[in-house]
């Protein structure tokens, strides 16, 4: 589903990524973890096309469809989903009505009928539930006066509202309590699908205890240094990543 | 002579010529006051940017122009159709008085004199009680009124007379409408529209007013209104300018606030060329509350200046003020506002707030928020940002699904929701949401306005 070849990319005159190679497959959950500084929300960010960051050498393919040549909107149409690290709080913007606009574009982009208010708010009531958000703060304006666990919880239940097929989640685990991670893992856990992936990023392995991934991989440096399955993950936590040298730039 | 003498020598003379054909039923202390306004014009000319007032906005482009005030009846072939097509909506549910060059358009216009509400022509009260107007018109008009103010005055025949008596609270918002037309022949018009609202002791009201010409015509709109509250009034005002991109427009709202009065004022600014709007509001009694709410957005080689004063003059006196702008293309806006808490004006309770959204590298505003504060014991607060559009919250809107050109409208708009939101009448804010829309095409997706809070 996703081919990543030799990607490059650069903020601001510094290479960030310095050729990553990664290939997900429909179905599959992988987890890309490294330490602060390593590449791993660039790599996401890059993936959803956040404005900013210059692609120098590589490709993206999504379904056989070259990524990097799309806008950001037409990547979340064609189902790329970014859970952001940190969500941005847009006052005076209605998230639900920001997420009825969405959705209908992206079925609408699909070739499905839209959805009208009632259908709308009946999925939003059934979405809610998964992750255990209260109805009434998704009516309000965009992760305005969220807490930092309501703010996850949103995000996962814009996934879940969305129904992308490639599902970044970076770092959505971080800042969360062990009963806000269970919820969140819980949402994530019923998200999993056969024709779904989903790319989780994250610093510590403790996500990875609730939400189980197929594939293990560590970035460091602008690069991906080791693969493993879900003991890596544990390995990592136990050894940390100082004895993964980062290779020597060729 | 200098240039400045020259600029105004042509409107002395058009002033002769007027003051000698007005009726012999013109009471003579309006001939005075007529009189001295031209004599203060004359004498302080058009403002050039060396003045403090107006530094930031240069109206030699005003000054150069040759006007012609229209003879009356020449405007005689506006009809209902030319109001409608302003885009300011079918009234609001009260009476709808409508002004082409600053006269009376009888046919256009419904009257009222209910409860002893009057809502009419000027020019009708000083042919039969000018003494009415004696103890209030011209009152709220400071000799440190904007120049074009005084030549407002100098022309003063007729323009739009609101009078709340006393205890009538005034359900129906009344809808107060100026268009400029297109003149005969060459020449540029010059329409100078003058309003007057008395509202009486603990009365309650609500006022449009709605300013606008032919679409890309030019000329030259010089508005004046006076604001009277009378001790325990309540008023909300509601200015709409939409003038033509080619057209020039001075406004003062001028307003006098009794004891314990409440006056919320909230004026949107979308067109002219060159702009310019003075709001001075004075609290002349204890106790008052004053409001001043603004948006402007401007685009292409717009140019709009505002500029607010508020005198707490007495104790006790709240103000609160938010001014908002949006600059797109190589648009100018300007804010200065000013706060004066006099001597001995203790307790009072002053917030002033200036925010302005850039929407294109070329753009550019001044906001220049002043306070002064003369009295102890007060509490005073101002600021002032401006910034751009948020290009995280723009990613994240353009990640979900929403077009780069939906997310920007989006997401000026609800910039804009706050002022917008403040307007109490739903059929106003309505108008004003369609003209938002008209500005920022990813606004005419249903659902995108949807989501506007």
């Amino acid at each position: 589903m996703l081919e990543v070849r030799d990607l490059h990319a650069s903020a601001g005159g510094r290479e960030i990524l310095k050729g990553v190679d990664l290939s997900v497959k429909a179905g599959e959950v992988h987890a890309i973890m490294g330490p602060n500084g390593s590449g791993k929300s660039t790599l996401a960010h890059v993936i959803a096309g956040r404005p900013g960051y210059v692609v120098t050498q590589g490709s993206v393919h999504y379904q056989g469809q070259d990524l990097l040549a799309m806008t950001p909107e037409l990547r979340a149409r064609e189902g790329v989903f970014l859970a952001f690290q940190y969500p941005v709080e847009i006052p005076g913007v209605s998230n639900v009505y920001f997420l009825k606009a969405a959705l209908n574009a992206i079925r609408k982009h699909r070739g499905e009928s839209e959805l009208d208010a009632m259908d709308f708010l009946s999925l939003v009531k059934e979405k809610a539930r998964l992750v255990d958000i209260d109805e009434s703060l998704v009516k309000r304006p965009v992760n305005e006066g969220f807490s930092g666990g309501e703010k996850k919880r949103n995000e996962i239940f814009q996934m879940a509202l969305l129904d992308p097929r490639l599902a970044l989640l970076d770092e959505t685990d971080s800042g969360l309590d062990i009963d806000a991670l269970r919820v969140v893992a819980a949402g994530v856990n019923q998200l999993r699908r056969p024709e779904r992936a989903m790319v989780l990023v994250t610093h510590y392995q403790r996500l990875l205890d609730y939400v189980v991934p197929d594939i293990v991989h560590v970035l460091l440096d602008g690069r991906i240094v080791k693969s493993g399955d879900k003991e890596l993950a544990r390995e990592l936590e136990a050894r940390g990543y100082e004895w993964l040298e980062a290779p020597a730039a060729p | 002579m200098t240039p400045v003498a020259q600029e105004t020598d042509t409107y002395r003379a058009d002033f002769e010529a007027f003051a000698a054909g007005r009726p012999a039923s013109d009471p003579a202390w309006l001939r005075r006051q007529r009189e001295e306004a031209m004599a203060t014009f004359q004498e302080r000319g058009f403002p050039t940017t060396a003045d403090e007032e107006w530094r930031f906005t240069s109206v030699a482009p005003i000054a150069r122009t040759a006007f012609r005030r229209p003879a009356p009846g020449e405007a005689a072939g506006v009809r209902s159709e030319d109001v409608t097509a302003l885009g300011f909506g079918d009234g609001f549910g009260g009476p709808q008085i409508v002004f082409v060059d600053g006269r009376l358009a009888r046919g256009l216009s419904s009257r009222i004199a209910e409860d002893g509400l009057q809502v009419g022509s000027l020019g009708d009260v000083l042919s039969r009680d000018p003494e009415r107007l004696e103890p209030h018109l011209g009152r709220a008009v400071k000799a440190a009124a904007p120049p074009f103010a005084h030549l407002n005055a100098a022309f003063l025949e007729d323009g739009a007379y609101v009078f709340v008596p006393p205890g009538l609270v005034v359900e129906k918002p009344i809808h107060l409408v100026f268009l400029t037309s297109r003149g005969e022949g060459p020449a540029v018009t010059l329409s100078q529209p003058r309003t007057l609202v008395v509202a009486g002791r603990n009365s309650q009201a609500r006022i449009v007013e709605s300013h606008g010409g032919v679409p890309g015509a030019s000329y030259f709109a010089n508005a004046v209104t006076e604001i009277l509250l009378e001790d325990g009034a309540a008023l909300d005002h509601y200015q709409v300018q939409r003038e033509s991109e080619a057209a020039f427009h001075a406004a003062l709202t001028a307003v006098v606030q009794g004891r314990a009065s409440r006056f919320r004022s909230h004026s949107f600014a979308f067109g002219g060329r060159i702009a310019r709007h003075d709001v001075q509001q004075v609290f002349a009694g204890e106790g008052g509350e004053c409001e001043l709410n603004g948006l402007f957005a401007v685009a292409g080689e717009q140019h709009t200046d505002t500029h607010t004063v508020i005198d707490h003059a007495h104790p006790h006196c709240t103000s609160r003020e938010l001014y908002k702008g949006i600059l797109d293309g190589k648009a100018r806006g300007v804010f200065v506002g000013r706060i004066v808490v006099r001597e001995g004006a203790s307790k009072t309770d002053a917030h002033q707030t200036n925010k302005n959204l850039l929407l294109s590298r070329e753009a550019l505003v001044d906001s220049l928020p002043q306070l002064q504060i003369l009295a102890s014991d007060v509490k005073c607060k101002h600021g002032s940002t401006t910034g751009q559009l948020d290009p995280a919250a723009l990613f994240y809107l353009r990640s979900r699904g929403i077009t780069e050109a939906a997310a920007r409208s989006l997401l000026v708009s609800a910039f804009a929701g706050d002022v917008v939101g403040r307007v109490g009448i739903p059929a106003l804010r309505a108008v004003l949401e369609r003209h938002l829309q008209e500005r920022l095409p990813g606004l005419r997706d249903r659902e995108i306005q949807e989501a506007v809070l």
